[in-house]
Protein backbone atom coordinates (compact mmCIF):
# COMPACT_ATOMS: atom_id res chain seq x y z
CA UNK A 1 0.00 0.00 0.00
CA UNK A 2 1.27 3.71 -0.58
CA UNK A 3 2.55 6.15 2.27
CA UNK A 4 -0.68 8.09 1.42
CA UNK A 5 -3.19 5.53 1.96
CA UNK A 6 -1.42 5.22 5.29
CA UNK A 7 -1.47 8.91 5.97
CA UNK A 8 -5.10 8.86 5.39
CA UNK A 9 -5.43 5.92 7.27
CA UNK A 10 -3.61 7.77 10.11
CA UNK A 11 -5.32 11.09 9.36
CA UNK A 12 -9.04 9.56 9.60
CA UNK A 13 -8.29 8.11 12.69
CA UNK A 14 -6.91 11.48 14.26
CA UNK A 15 -9.88 13.07 13.07
CA UNK A 16 -12.18 10.72 14.52
CA UNK A 17 -10.95 10.98 17.73
CA UNK A 18 -10.65 15.05 17.47
CA UNK A 19 -14.13 14.59 16.51
CA UNK A 20 -15.39 12.22 19.38
CA UNK A 21 -13.42 14.98 22.17
CA UNK A 22 -15.09 17.73 20.95
CA UNK A 23 -18.76 15.96 20.95
CA UNK A 24 -18.18 14.76 24.88
CA UNK A 25 -18.10 18.17 26.75
CA UNK A 26 -18.55 16.33 30.04
CA UNK A 27 -14.94 14.39 29.76
CA UNK A 28 -13.23 17.58 28.66
CA UNK A 29 -14.54 19.33 31.67
CA UNK A 30 -13.85 16.77 34.02
CA UNK A 31 -10.49 16.59 32.49
CA UNK A 32 -10.06 20.32 33.38
CA UNK A 33 -11.47 20.42 36.54
CA UNK A 34 -10.16 17.37 38.16
CA UNK A 35 -6.49 18.78 37.83
CA UNK A 36 -7.71 22.53 38.84
CA UNK A 37 -9.73 21.02 41.72
CA UNK A 38 -5.97 19.38 43.02
CA UNK A 39 -4.52 22.69 42.41
CA UNK A 40 -6.81 24.74 44.31
CA UNK A 41 -7.44 22.76 47.00
CA UNK A 42 -5.50 20.15 47.75
CA UNK A 43 -2.14 22.11 47.31
CA UNK A 44 -3.68 25.25 49.21
CA UNK A 45 -4.15 23.07 51.85
CA UNK A 46 -0.51 21.60 51.78
CA UNK A 47 1.22 24.93 50.73
CA UNK A 48 2.20 25.78 54.17
CA UNK A 49 2.33 22.16 55.52
CA UNK A 50 4.76 20.42 53.36
CA UNK A 51 8.62 22.35 53.06
CA UNK A 52 9.98 21.88 50.12
CA UNK A 53 13.83 21.83 49.74
CA UNK A 54 16.19 22.78 46.62
CA UNK A 55 16.13 20.03 44.14
CA UNK A 56 16.59 19.46 40.87
CA UNK A 57 14.67 20.86 38.13
CA UNK A 58 14.25 23.70 40.36
CA UNK A 59 16.92 26.44 41.27
CA UNK A 60 15.10 27.90 44.17
CA UNK A 61 12.84 27.31 46.50
CA UNK A 62 9.37 26.86 45.45
CA UNK A 63 5.32 26.50 46.46
CA UNK A 64 4.31 23.62 46.71
CA UNK A 65 1.42 24.22 43.83
CA UNK A 66 4.58 24.46 41.50
CA UNK A 67 5.43 21.50 42.99
CA UNK A 68 2.86 19.44 41.89
CA UNK A 69 1.92 21.18 38.79
CA UNK A 70 3.62 18.72 36.49
CA UNK A 71 2.48 15.64 38.52
CA UNK A 72 -1.15 16.87 37.85
CA UNK A 73 -0.23 17.18 33.71
CA UNK A 74 0.81 13.75 34.49
CA UNK A 75 -2.82 13.37 36.28
CA UNK A 76 -4.39 14.69 33.06
CA UNK A 77 -2.73 11.41 30.87
CA UNK A 78 -3.05 9.13 33.35
CA UNK A 79 -7.00 9.20 33.22
CA UNK A 80 -7.07 10.49 29.47
CA UNK A 81 -4.87 7.31 28.88
CA UNK A 82 -7.48 4.76 31.11
CA UNK A 83 -10.79 6.47 29.48
CA UNK A 84 -9.32 5.70 25.74
CA UNK A 85 -8.87 1.85 27.47
CA UNK A 86 -12.47 1.56 28.67
CA UNK A 87 -13.67 3.29 25.50
CA UNK A 88 -12.02 0.60 23.55
CA UNK A 89 -13.66 -2.19 25.23
CA UNK A 90 -16.81 -0.07 25.05
CA UNK A 91 -15.98 0.12 21.23
CA UNK A 92 -15.12 -3.49 21.30
CA UNK A 93 -18.63 -4.03 23.01
CA UNK A 94 -20.25 -2.24 20.38
CA UNK A 95 -18.28 -3.41 17.68
CA UNK A 96 -16.45 -0.24 16.36
CA UNK A 97 -13.35 -1.92 17.79
CA UNK A 98 -14.10 -4.53 14.94
CA UNK A 99 -14.43 -2.10 12.46
CA UNK A 100 -11.13 -1.11 12.84
CA UNK A 101 -10.09 -4.57 12.98
CA UNK A 102 -10.83 -5.13 9.59
CA UNK A 103 -9.35 -2.76 8.25
CA UNK A 104 -6.34 -3.97 5.78
CA UNK A 105 -3.82 -2.41 7.91
CA UNK A 106 -1.61 -3.75 10.11
CA UNK A 107 -3.11 -4.43 13.43
CA UNK A 108 0.21 -1.83 15.38
CA UNK A 109 -0.47 0.24 12.61
CA UNK A 110 -3.66 0.50 13.59
CA UNK A 111 -3.01 0.12 17.53
CA UNK A 112 -0.42 3.16 17.50
CA UNK A 113 -2.82 5.38 15.45
CA UNK A 114 -5.51 4.96 17.71
CA UNK A 115 -3.42 5.51 20.75
CA UNK A 116 -1.48 8.78 18.86
CA UNK A 117 -4.71 10.15 18.77
CA UNK A 118 -5.51 9.67 22.49
CA UNK A 119 -2.53 11.29 22.74
CA UNK A 120 -2.55 14.04 21.35
CA UNK A 121 -5.77 15.12 22.70
CA UNK A 122 -4.40 14.14 26.23
CA UNK A 123 -1.93 17.14 25.10
CA UNK A 124 -4.44 19.79 23.80
CA UNK A 125 -5.93 19.12 27.97
CA UNK A 126 -2.45 19.71 29.14
CA UNK A 127 -2.17 23.18 27.05
CA UNK A 128 -5.31 24.18 28.60
CA UNK A 129 -4.25 23.49 31.96
CA UNK A 130 -1.48 25.03 31.61
CA UNK A 131 -3.08 28.25 30.40
CA UNK A 132 -5.52 28.02 33.51
CA UNK A 133 -2.22 27.08 36.08
CA UNK A 134 -1.22 30.38 35.19
CA UNK A 135 -3.42 32.04 36.41
CA UNK A 136 -2.24 30.72 39.81
CA UNK A 137 1.34 32.14 38.71
CA UNK A 138 2.50 28.41 37.86
CA UNK A 139 4.87 29.55 35.13
CA UNK A 140 7.84 27.98 33.57
CA UNK A 141 10.19 29.50 31.12
CA UNK A 142 8.36 29.95 27.95
CA UNK A 143 11.30 27.07 25.99
CA UNK A 144 9.56 24.70 28.35
CA UNK A 145 6.71 24.74 27.24
CA UNK A 146 8.50 23.62 24.11
CA UNK A 147 10.86 21.16 25.10
CA UNK A 148 7.35 19.50 27.53
CA UNK A 149 5.97 18.47 24.31
CA UNK A 150 8.27 15.26 23.53
CA UNK A 151 7.87 14.41 26.79
CA UNK A 152 4.27 14.59 27.44
CA UNK A 153 4.07 12.67 23.70
CA UNK A 154 6.16 9.37 25.00
CA UNK A 155 4.26 9.57 28.59
CA UNK A 156 0.97 9.84 26.82
CA UNK A 157 2.05 7.14 24.68
CA UNK A 158 3.42 4.74 27.56
CA UNK A 159 0.28 5.69 29.85
CA UNK A 160 -2.37 5.09 26.66
CA UNK A 161 -0.24 1.49 26.19
CA UNK A 162 -1.20 0.38 29.82
CA UNK A 163 -4.84 1.36 28.70
CA UNK A 164 -4.59 -0.74 25.79
CA UNK A 165 -2.94 -3.22 27.79
CA UNK A 166 -5.47 -3.64 30.16
CA UNK A 167 -8.07 -3.10 27.50
CA UNK A 168 -7.22 -6.12 25.55
CA UNK A 169 -7.69 -8.12 28.69
CA UNK A 170 -10.57 -6.40 30.11
CA UNK A 171 -13.50 -8.72 28.53
CA UNK A 172 -16.45 -6.79 29.43
CA UNK A 173 -17.22 -2.98 30.09
CA UNK A 174 -16.06 -2.58 33.57
CA UNK A 175 -17.17 0.71 35.93
CA UNK A 176 -14.31 3.14 35.93
CA UNK A 177 -14.08 2.89 39.58
CA UNK A 178 -12.35 -0.56 39.34
CA UNK A 179 -9.68 0.90 37.25
CA UNK A 180 -9.25 4.09 39.26
CA UNK A 181 -9.29 2.01 42.50
CA UNK A 182 -6.75 -0.06 41.28
CA UNK A 183 -4.98 1.79 38.31
CA UNK A 184 -5.05 5.15 38.73
CA UNK A 185 -5.33 5.57 42.71
CA UNK A 186 -1.98 3.53 43.66
CA UNK A 187 -0.36 4.85 40.06
CA UNK A 188 -1.08 8.71 41.36
CA UNK A 189 -0.48 7.87 44.94
CA UNK A 190 2.87 5.74 45.00
CA UNK A 191 4.44 8.13 42.66
CA UNK A 192 6.57 11.32 42.55
CA UNK A 193 3.26 13.82 41.87
CA UNK A 194 2.55 15.13 44.83
CA UNK A 195 5.93 14.59 46.99
CA UNK A 196 9.58 14.35 46.17
CA UNK A 197 10.69 10.92 46.69
CA UNK A 198 13.45 11.55 49.08
CA UNK A 199 10.64 12.47 51.43
CA UNK A 200 8.86 9.67 51.19
CA UNK A 201 12.21 7.41 51.23
CA UNK A 202 12.34 9.37 54.87
CA UNK A 203 8.85 7.82 56.18
CA UNK A 204 9.01 4.97 54.12
CA UNK A 205 11.50 3.00 52.12
CA UNK A 206 8.97 0.63 51.25
CA UNK A 207 6.69 3.25 49.93
CA UNK A 208 9.87 4.50 48.20
CA UNK A 209 11.15 1.09 45.87
CA UNK A 210 7.49 1.16 45.01
CA UNK A 211 7.29 4.67 43.53
CA UNK A 212 10.97 4.39 41.85
CA UNK A 213 9.63 1.57 40.18
CA UNK A 214 6.25 2.70 39.47
CA UNK A 215 6.30 4.12 35.42
CA UNK A 216 4.20 7.12 36.32
CA UNK A 217 6.65 8.51 38.46
CA UNK A 218 9.06 8.59 35.60
CA UNK A 219 6.87 9.83 33.49
CA UNK A 220 5.90 12.65 35.80
CA UNK A 221 9.70 13.47 36.28
CA UNK A 222 10.27 13.15 32.53
CA UNK A 223 7.81 16.06 32.44
CA UNK A 224 8.97 17.96 35.51
CA UNK A 225 12.61 17.98 34.14
CA UNK A 226 11.51 18.96 30.42
CA UNK A 227 8.88 21.73 31.99
CA UNK A 228 12.51 23.61 33.21
CA UNK A 229 14.05 22.53 30.02
CA UNK A 230 16.19 20.19 31.58
CA UNK A 231 16.23 16.60 30.28
CA UNK A 232 16.23 13.56 32.33
CA UNK A 233 17.72 10.44 30.88
CA UNK A 234 16.68 7.90 33.84
CA UNK A 235 13.26 9.21 33.63
CA UNK A 236 13.41 9.13 29.73
CA UNK A 237 14.64 5.46 29.62
CA UNK A 238 12.59 4.38 32.30
CA UNK A 239 9.35 5.53 30.08
CA UNK A 240 10.51 4.59 26.66
CA UNK A 241 11.26 1.03 28.56
CA UNK A 242 7.79 0.63 29.55
CA UNK A 243 6.45 1.86 26.61
CA UNK A 244 8.03 -0.57 24.31
CA UNK A 245 6.62 -3.54 27.21
CA UNK A 246 3.38 -2.23 27.06
CA UNK A 247 3.30 -1.61 23.22
CA UNK A 248 4.49 -5.52 23.45
CA UNK A 249 1.84 -6.79 25.64
CA UNK A 250 -1.30 -4.89 23.87
CA UNK A 251 -0.10 -6.73 20.55
CA UNK A 252 0.25 -9.46 22.19
CA UNK A 253 -3.62 -9.22 23.55
CA UNK A 254 -5.19 -8.10 20.05
CA UNK A 255 -3.28 -10.97 18.29
CA UNK A 256 -5.47 -12.71 16.37
CA UNK A 257 -3.84 -16.06 17.05
CA UNK A 258 -2.80 -15.49 21.02
CA UNK A 259 -5.17 -12.26 22.31
CA UNK A 260 -7.77 -12.90 24.90
CA UNK A 261 -10.23 -12.55 22.19
CA UNK A 262 -8.84 -15.90 20.15
CA UNK A 263 -9.25 -17.73 23.62
CA UNK A 264 -12.57 -16.76 24.93
CA UNK A 265 -14.67 -15.27 22.02
CA UNK A 266 -16.14 -11.90 21.07
CA UNK A 267 -19.78 -12.71 21.64
CA UNK B 1 -15.30 -2.48 -10.16
CA UNK B 2 -15.37 -6.75 -9.51
CA UNK B 3 -12.04 -7.90 -10.91
CA UNK B 4 -13.21 -11.04 -13.03
CA UNK B 5 -11.05 -13.43 -10.84
CA UNK B 6 -11.15 -17.30 -11.04
CA UNK B 7 -10.85 -17.94 -7.49
CA UNK B 8 -13.88 -18.12 -5.51
CA UNK B 9 -14.65 -15.00 -3.01
CA UNK B 10 -14.85 -16.90 -0.36
CA UNK B 11 -13.62 -20.26 0.72
CA UNK B 12 -13.47 -21.92 4.29
CA UNK B 13 -11.69 -25.24 4.26
CA UNK B 14 -12.17 -27.71 7.37
CA UNK B 15 -12.68 -24.80 9.63
CA UNK B 16 -13.12 -25.56 13.36
CA UNK B 17 -12.92 -23.79 16.62
CA UNK B 18 -13.27 -24.23 20.17
CA UNK B 19 -12.92 -21.52 23.14
CA UNK B 20 -11.75 -23.83 26.20
CA UNK B 21 -13.38 -27.13 26.07
CA UNK B 22 -16.28 -25.80 24.18
CA UNK B 23 -16.38 -26.53 20.20
CA UNK B 24 -17.98 -23.77 18.46
CA UNK B 25 -16.91 -25.07 14.75
CA UNK B 26 -16.75 -28.24 13.29
CA UNK B 27 -15.18 -29.25 10.28
CA UNK B 28 -16.63 -26.31 8.16
CA UNK B 29 -16.14 -26.04 4.71
CA UNK B 30 -18.18 -24.16 2.03
CA UNK B 31 -17.23 -21.53 -1.11
CA UNK B 32 -18.98 -18.09 -1.77
CA UNK B 33 -18.60 -17.67 -5.56
CA UNK B 34 -18.50 -14.09 -7.64
CA UNK B 35 -22.27 -12.82 -7.57
CA UNK B 36 -23.13 -15.78 -5.37
CA UNK B 37 -26.25 -14.55 -2.80
CA UNK B 38 -25.31 -16.95 -0.64
CA UNK B 39 -27.35 -17.81 3.10
CA UNK B 40 -25.78 -18.56 6.00
CA UNK B 41 -29.02 -19.96 7.82
CA UNK B 42 -29.16 -21.42 11.47
CA UNK B 43 -30.15 -20.58 14.87
CA UNK B 44 -29.14 -18.48 16.95
CA UNK B 45 -25.51 -20.14 18.63
CA UNK B 46 -25.61 -21.92 15.33
CA UNK B 47 -21.96 -20.49 15.32
CA UNK B 48 -22.72 -18.00 12.71
CA UNK B 49 -20.97 -15.08 14.57
CA UNK B 50 -18.08 -16.76 15.80
CA UNK B 51 -17.63 -18.28 11.75
CA UNK B 52 -17.79 -14.27 10.83
CA UNK B 53 -15.06 -13.11 13.88
CA UNK B 54 -12.83 -15.88 11.75
CA UNK B 55 -13.61 -14.53 8.54
CA UNK B 56 -12.88 -11.19 9.55
CA UNK B 57 -10.14 -12.39 11.27
CA UNK B 58 -10.75 -10.97 14.66
CA UNK B 59 -9.09 -14.12 15.73
CA UNK B 60 -7.69 -16.92 13.77
CA UNK B 61 -9.19 -20.64 13.26
CA UNK B 62 -7.77 -23.61 15.41
CA UNK B 63 -7.99 -25.53 12.54
CA UNK B 64 -8.35 -25.18 8.32
CA UNK B 65 -8.00 -22.27 5.96
CA UNK B 66 -10.34 -19.65 5.23
CA UNK B 67 -9.19 -17.08 1.88
CA UNK B 68 -11.13 -14.31 0.65
CA UNK B 69 -10.20 -13.95 -3.51
CA UNK B 70 -7.18 -16.45 -3.21
CA UNK B 71 -5.98 -14.69 -0.43
CA UNK B 72 -4.98 -16.95 2.82
CA UNK B 73 -6.42 -14.84 6.07
CA UNK B 74 -3.47 -16.58 8.24
CA UNK B 75 -0.96 -15.77 5.37
CA UNK B 76 -2.05 -12.85 3.62
CA UNK B 77 -4.42 -11.06 5.71
CA UNK B 78 -3.93 -7.66 4.55
CA UNK B 79 -4.83 -8.63 0.78
CA UNK B 80 -7.88 -10.40 2.00
CA UNK B 81 -9.32 -7.81 4.19
CA UNK B 82 -9.19 -5.12 1.49
CA UNK B 83 -11.19 -6.93 -0.39
CA UNK B 84 -13.66 -7.65 2.12
CA UNK B 85 -16.90 -5.39 2.88
CA UNK B 86 -18.41 -5.91 6.06
CA UNK B 87 -22.01 -5.20 8.10
CA UNK B 88 -21.75 -6.27 11.68
CA UNK B 89 -25.01 -7.83 13.66
CA UNK B 90 -24.21 -4.60 16.16
CA UNK B 91 -24.65 -1.32 15.12
CA UNK B 92 -20.79 0.11 14.68
CA UNK B 93 -21.61 3.90 13.49
CA UNK B 94 -20.48 6.63 16.15
CA UNK B 95 -23.72 8.22 16.96
CA UNK B 96 -22.36 11.84 17.86
CA UNK B 97 -20.73 11.91 14.02
CA UNK B 98 -22.46 12.65 11.05
CA UNK B 99 -23.19 10.26 8.15
CA UNK B 100 -20.82 11.69 6.00
CA UNK B 101 -17.98 11.79 9.18
CA UNK B 102 -18.98 8.40 9.88
CA UNK B 103 -18.17 7.48 6.40
CA UNK B 104 -15.11 9.30 5.57
CA UNK B 105 -13.77 7.49 8.44
CA UNK B 106 -14.30 4.17 7.00
CA UNK B 107 -12.77 5.32 3.95
CA UNK B 108 -10.14 6.30 5.57
CA UNK B 109 -9.65 2.60 7.00
CA UNK B 110 -8.93 1.50 3.85
CA UNK B 111 -6.68 4.23 2.67
CA UNK B 112 -9.38 6.12 0.74
CA UNK B 113 -7.91 9.83 0.39
CA UNK B 114 -10.92 12.02 1.43
CA UNK B 115 -10.76 13.50 -2.98
CA UNK B 116 -11.35 10.03 -3.74
CA UNK B 117 -13.79 8.48 -0.91
CA UNK B 118 -15.95 12.07 -0.94
CA UNK B 119 -17.44 10.69 -4.40
CA UNK B 120 -17.90 7.39 -4.14
CA UNK B 121 -20.21 8.45 -0.60
CA UNK B 122 -22.46 10.51 -2.09
CA UNK B 123 -22.84 7.64 -4.77
CA UNK B 124 -23.08 5.02 -2.64
CA UNK B 125 -25.68 7.10 -0.23
CA UNK B 126 -27.62 7.83 -3.12
CA UNK B 127 -28.08 4.38 -4.21
CA UNK B 128 -29.74 3.77 -0.63
CA UNK B 129 -31.66 6.74 -0.62
CA UNK B 130 -30.03 8.59 2.17
CA UNK B 131 -28.04 11.13 0.24
CA UNK B 132 -30.00 13.48 1.56
CA UNK B 133 -29.11 12.91 5.03
CA UNK B 134 -25.81 12.95 4.48
CA UNK B 135 -24.62 15.95 7.09
CA UNK B 136 -27.26 14.68 9.76
CA UNK B 137 -26.09 13.14 12.78
CA UNK B 138 -26.47 9.47 12.51
CA UNK B 139 -28.56 9.95 16.15
CA UNK B 140 -31.32 11.57 14.02
CA UNK B 141 -31.64 8.62 11.82
CA UNK B 142 -34.28 5.45 12.16
CA UNK B 143 -32.60 2.09 12.77
CA UNK B 144 -33.46 1.59 9.39
CA UNK B 145 -31.41 4.28 8.03
CA UNK B 146 -28.25 3.69 10.24
CA UNK B 147 -28.60 0.23 8.61
CA UNK B 148 -28.69 1.58 5.47
CA UNK B 149 -25.87 3.56 5.82
CA UNK B 150 -23.46 0.95 7.06
CA UNK B 151 -24.42 -1.19 3.76
CA UNK B 152 -23.30 1.78 2.14
CA UNK B 153 -20.21 2.26 4.22
CA UNK B 154 -19.14 -1.03 3.62
CA UNK B 155 -18.91 -0.68 0.08
CA UNK B 156 -16.96 2.77 -0.01
CA UNK B 157 -13.62 0.52 -0.93
CA UNK B 158 -15.46 -1.52 -3.47
CA UNK B 159 -15.29 -5.41 -2.04
CA UNK B 160 -15.09 -8.17 -3.99
CA UNK B 161 -17.12 -9.93 -1.06
CA UNK B 162 -19.43 -8.40 1.24
CA UNK B 163 -20.39 -10.30 4.69
CA UNK B 164 -23.89 -9.50 6.50
CA UNK B 165 -24.15 -10.63 9.96
CA UNK B 166 -28.30 -10.83 10.61
CA UNK B 167 -28.28 -7.15 9.37
CA UNK B 168 -32.23 -7.02 9.71
CA UNK B 169 -32.28 -7.92 13.15
CA UNK B 170 -34.54 -5.21 14.77
CA UNK B 171 -35.62 -3.67 11.32
CA UNK B 172 -39.18 -2.82 10.11
CA UNK B 173 -40.87 -5.51 7.13
CA UNK B 174 -40.14 -2.22 5.09
CA UNK B 175 -36.01 -1.75 5.72
CA UNK B 176 -35.68 -5.71 5.84
CA UNK B 177 -37.10 -5.69 2.30
CA UNK B 178 -35.19 -2.65 1.14
CA UNK B 179 -31.97 -4.62 2.38
CA UNK B 180 -32.60 -7.44 0.93
CA UNK B 181 -33.08 -6.30 -2.71
CA UNK B 182 -30.63 -3.51 -2.76
CA UNK B 183 -27.96 -6.13 -1.82
CA UNK B 184 -29.54 -8.82 -4.00
CA UNK B 185 -29.11 -6.15 -7.56
CA UNK B 186 -25.54 -5.82 -6.12
CA UNK B 187 -25.14 -9.24 -6.82
CA UNK B 188 -27.00 -9.37 -9.97
CA UNK B 189 -25.15 -6.56 -11.38
CA UNK B 190 -21.66 -5.71 -10.16
CA UNK B 191 -20.95 -9.94 -9.22
CA UNK B 192 -20.36 -9.02 -5.80
CA UNK B 193 -20.32 -12.27 -3.85
CA UNK B 194 -22.04 -12.06 -0.29
CA UNK B 195 -22.71 -14.11 2.49
CA UNK B 196 -25.70 -13.19 4.55
CA UNK B 197 -26.09 -14.92 7.48
CA UNK B 198 -29.68 -15.31 9.18
CA UNK B 199 -31.84 -16.64 11.27
CA UNK B 200 -34.96 -16.28 9.65
CA UNK B 201 -35.98 -18.63 7.05
CA UNK B 202 -37.79 -15.81 4.98
CA UNK B 203 -34.65 -13.88 4.20
CA UNK B 204 -33.53 -16.95 2.05
CA UNK B 205 -34.07 -15.67 -1.22
CA UNK B 206 -35.36 -17.70 -4.16
CA UNK B 207 -31.87 -17.31 -5.92
CA UNK B 208 -29.87 -18.20 -2.94
CA UNK B 209 -27.78 -20.80 -2.26
CA UNK B 210 -28.25 -22.25 1.20
CA UNK B 211 -25.79 -23.27 3.81
CA UNK B 212 -27.62 -24.68 6.63
CA UNK B 213 -25.07 -24.53 10.23
CA UNK B 214 -26.58 -26.25 13.07
CA UNK B 215 -24.04 -27.27 15.92
CA UNK B 216 -21.41 -25.32 14.19
CA UNK B 217 -21.35 -28.42 11.46
CA UNK B 218 -22.92 -27.91 8.01
CA UNK B 219 -25.48 -29.73 7.52
CA UNK B 220 -26.46 -28.77 3.74
CA UNK B 221 -25.08 -26.83 1.33
CA UNK B 222 -26.59 -26.38 -2.11
CA UNK B 223 -28.95 -23.94 -3.94
CA UNK B 224 -32.05 -23.27 -2.46
CA UNK B 225 -34.61 -25.34 -4.78
CA UNK B 226 -32.24 -28.49 -4.44
CA UNK B 227 -32.46 -28.25 -0.67
CA UNK B 228 -36.09 -28.05 -0.74
CA UNK B 229 -37.12 -30.24 -3.65
CA UNK B 230 -38.17 -32.89 -0.89
CA UNK B 231 -39.81 -30.23 0.48
CA UNK B 232 -42.04 -28.26 -2.20
CA UNK B 233 -40.03 -25.71 -1.98
CA UNK B 234 -40.76 -24.75 1.42
CA UNK B 235 -37.33 -23.61 3.24
CA UNK B 236 -39.06 -23.92 6.91
CA UNK B 237 -40.14 -27.26 6.37
CA UNK B 238 -36.15 -28.12 5.18
CA UNK B 239 -34.66 -26.74 7.31
CA UNK B 240 -37.01 -28.26 10.51
CA UNK B 241 -36.19 -32.01 8.63
CA UNK B 242 -32.25 -30.98 8.78
CA UNK B 243 -32.17 -29.82 12.52
CA UNK B 244 -35.18 -32.29 13.85
CA UNK B 245 -35.71 -29.12 15.99
CA UNK B 246 -38.85 -27.94 14.58
CA UNK B 247 -39.67 -24.66 13.05
CA UNK B 248 -37.09 -22.09 13.68
CA UNK B 249 -38.15 -19.03 14.83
Amino acid sequence: MKARAWLACLGGILLREALRWMGQRGRFISALVRPLLWLGVFAAGFHFVLGLSITPPYKTYIPYEVYIAPGLCGMIQLFNGMQSSLSMVYDREMGSMRLLMVSPFPRWYLLSAKLLAGVLVSIVQVAIFFICASAWGIVAPPSGYLAVLPALLVSGLMLGALGLVLSSFIRQLENFAGVMNFVIFPMFFASSALYPLWRVGQSSPGLYWISQVNPFTHAVELIRFALYDRFNPVAAAVVLAYLALFMALALIGYDPGRGMLARKGSD
Amino acid sequence: MVPDLPQAALAVAGVSHSFGPRRVLRDVSFTVHPGDFTSLLGLNGAGKTTLFALITRLYHSRAGTISVLGHDMRHEPLKALARLGVVFQQPTLDLDLSVRQNLHYQASLHGLSRATAEPRIVTELDRVGLADRIDDRVRNLSGGQRRRVELARSLLHTPSLLLLDEPTVGLDIESRRFLLAHVRDLCRQTGLGVLWATHLIDEVVPEARVIVLHHGQVLADGPRTTITAAHQGDIGAAFATLTHEGQPA
